[in-house]
């Protein structure tokens, strides 16, 4: 039996069985995947769904063989596949008549980096998976290591003195592929990230979502913190909340306060920005172009 | 049955096709396929032909080709992909995945130099880099070879003792870009010599984790279960050749072909193509009362040892040709062989061919004059064809 969540909003008639994040997974406190997976397991319902994990802190989760911490079947993928191997179990499906809907569930390093030719390549033709990633901004799973997703000036272990460059706008990427769906998520916004996530499980064809997951062991971060992280990057404005429908049309959901206690909060509660002394002007720029640039496509 | 002039590759695709349509009352069948000289012609065939519950997905490289095959096999359908050379070291993360995941997935390899520098003849090296990939691997040294063996690949990958995939590998240009009558059964027969896929540990909406965390005991039990099933392989593969026989009408060839052997005192060791030069050189050696006779490996995994021993009994001298060059070891059938040679036989390996130089029967005759005159075996030894 589901416990009431969220005030009963996310109750339906059709609710699952069981979460489709069990007990015994390995998910670190304050795991902002673990949030996202509970979610998805109240978006989906009572569909029958299918996982694709990579390698990625979301394999982990699982446990060790036989067990499993997730409730639906999940295929461990290797690393830049999870979009390849998810078209094929989508096509089996449909070449069945089955109403199996396929999730592929990877972190930044299986999407941004490695996986980036495999996911671009699933997008163009369009296959019918729902592919989502959890972007902890780092390779967690090897003990935070930086990918094209860590934000500029955080520390990891291969850029212990902030990272140089920006981080790769993965929405816009997946949104020139014109796909019929791709959105970012807000974990401090359930609302809005249930309903795109029922509506993105119910489109046909390849659909983009992007969770901003913190991770306490790699952003040094109070586990306790992470909703609070999530809902400060949303009111300072550093992570947009959006949807693209076919790539073109835009919708952004939820406005920006582009709040600046916000901003300098967001940064002061992460030991990962302590070192590089984030330059803030520079941040708002950035902000303030990319909100430009999304505010044109409206 | 129907006799069409076609290449290997073309025989490889017709035959992958008429498994496909054979699994229409099954789960289905899916494939993944990128384009590699020289087999791009088997998957551009694949692309022409309209596979009733079918479905082939042009994907953007080889590693993703066998992801693809991963997933489809994963979901129960019949798969097939097919690859080359470079591409086959692209792939061959998954290759592996494929093969812990125990999927019956067929590939036709068709073996190509691995560069640089680029080339894009014939070497064995390619396939037996993926020696350890848990794959059962098939040399062909014909058409007619070709086309069967993919068949034979389904029956025996997807028997519920083996549950393997299945590499079936043929020369590059010398078969995939020759023409030669092959005969190919029609649907019916392959129905009946195919029934539907039943892959028992396919995805279904029971929760667990195919592929997760295994920690070294299960591992242990697992690498265990694909030791044992690679050992049925052979014992499988003598039920599927009778099989074979009785639905087609004609036979399969085996893991070992024996050639003049009977009372062979030297052996001459090959694969694929290469045999039927060997064949001529063994004639001729015969018209000048030299005893030798030949063995052509067919299967390379699981390596045929019990054949193998049972062939090279009581020969005094065995020569192993490789198509194929381990730096720092030598030929790579050579290097297995000589475990499964009787105490006192000589065995010496020799290397030819490597980038697709034409191995001609005067080169074969150097090595049977090199083996017929030595006292011991000695380092490998190259014997230099050109183009």
């Amino acid at each position: 039996m589901n416990e009431p969540l969220l005030e009963g909003m996310v109750q339906t008639d059709r609710d699952r069985g069981e979460n489709l994040l069990r007990a015994g997974n390995t998910n670190c406190g304050g795991c902002g995947m673990s949030v996202g997976l509970l979610m998805l397991g109240r978006a989906a319902a009572d569909r029958p769904i299918q996982l694709v994990i990579p390698a990625c802190c979301g394999i982990v989760t699982a446990g060790p063989f036989p067990a499993s911490a997730y409730g639906a079947p999940v295929v461990a993928s290797t690393f830049a596949s999870a979009a390849a191997v998810g078209a094929g179990l989508a096509h089996v499906a449909r070449l069945n008549g089955e109403p199996t809907r396929v999730v592929c569930w990877a972190g930044d390093g299986g999407t941004y980096d490695i996986g980036m030719a495999t996911l671009s390549a699933a997008a163009e033709r369009d296959d019918d998976v729902l592919y989502i990633c959890y972007d902890n901004e780092i390779y967690g799973n090897t003990g935070g290591q930086r990918s094209s997703a860590t934000p500029q000036g955080a520390a990891t272990t291969t850029t212990p003195h902030g990272k140089v460059g920006e981080k790769k706008d993965i929405l816009a990427i997946m949104a020139a592929h014109r796909v019929p769906y791709a959105a970012t998520l807000s974990l401090a916004h359930p609302e809005d990230m249930l309903r795109k996530m029922r509506e993105a499980l119910e489109l046909r064809g390849f659909r983009f979502l992007h969770l901003l997951s913190p991770c306490p062991t790699g952003w040094k971060s109070e586990p306790a913190d992470g909703l609070e992280l999530v809902r400060l990057a949303v009111r300072s404005g550093l992570y947009l909340v959006y949807e693209v429908f076919g790539g073109s049309h835009v919708r952004l959901n939820v406005e920006p306060e582009l709040s600046e206690p916000a901003l300098e909060r967001y940064f002061a509660l992460q030991g990962r920005f302590k070192r590089s002394k984030v330059d803030l002007r520079q941040v708002r720029e950035g902000i303030r172009a990319q909100l430009e640039e999304l505010r044109r496509r409206l | 049955m129907s006799r069409e002039l076609v290449s290997a590759n073309h025989a490889a695709a017709m035959a992958a096709v008429l498994a496909a349509r054979a699994n229409r009352s099954g789960r289905g069948f899916g494939s993944g396929v990128y384009p590699i000289t020289p087999q791009t012609e088997c998957i551009e065939l694949l692309c022409e032909e309209e596979i009733e519950k079918g479905q082939v997905v042009r994907v953007e490289s080889e590693h993703s080709a066998m992801a693809v095959c991963i997933g489809f096999s994963l979901g129960g359908a019949r798969t097939f992909t097919a690859s080359s050379s470079n591409g086959l070291a692209y792939m061959a993360e998954n290759v592996f995945n494929a093969a812990f995941y125990r999927l019956p997935v067929v590939m036709m390899a068709v073996n190509r130099t691995l560069g640089p520098p680029w080339n894009i003849w014939v070497d064995h090296g390619d396939t037996l880099m993926l020696r350890d990939a848990g794959w059962v691997q098939l040399y062909c040294e014909d058409n007619q070879e070709v086309a069967d063996t993919i068949l034979a690949a389904y029956r025996l990958g997807e028997d519920p003792r083996i549950l393997l995939p299945v590499m079936v590998c043929q020369d590059a240009f010398i078969l995939s870009h020759t023409m030669m009558l092959t005969d190919f059964p029609e649907q019916p027969e392959v129905d009946a010599f195919l029934p539907p896929l039943e892959l028992p540990h396919r995805l279904t909406d029971r929760p667990r984790v195919v592929g997760g965390l295994d920690f070294p005991r299960e591992t242990e039990v697992h690498r265990i279960q694909h030791a044992n099933a690679m050992a049925l392989v052979p014992e499988v593969y003598r039920e599927v050749q009778a099989t074979f026989r009785s639905r087609f009408g004609r036979a399969l060839a085996d893991p070992v072909v024996p050639y003049r052997v009977e009372d062979a005192e030297m052996l001459l060791v090959s694969m694929g193509t290469t045999a039927s030069t060997v064949r001529t050189v063994v004639d001729r050696a015969r018209e000048r009362g030299i005893r030798a006779g030949a063995l052509r490996l067919r299967m390379f995994r699981p390596f045929p040892e019990e054949a193998l021993r049972g062939y090279l009994a009581g020969r005094a001298r065995v020569g192993v040709l490789d198509r194929n060059l381990c730096p720092g070891l030598g030929g790579i059938v050579w290097a297995e062989l000589r475990g499964v040679a009787p105490p006192g036989c000589l065995v010496q390996g020799y290397v030819l061919g490597m980038g697709g130089g034409d191995i001609r029967p005067e080169h074969v005759e150097r090595v049977l004059q090199d083996l017929t005159s030595r006292q011991r075996a000695g380092e490998p030894s190259f014997v230099e064809v050109g183009s």
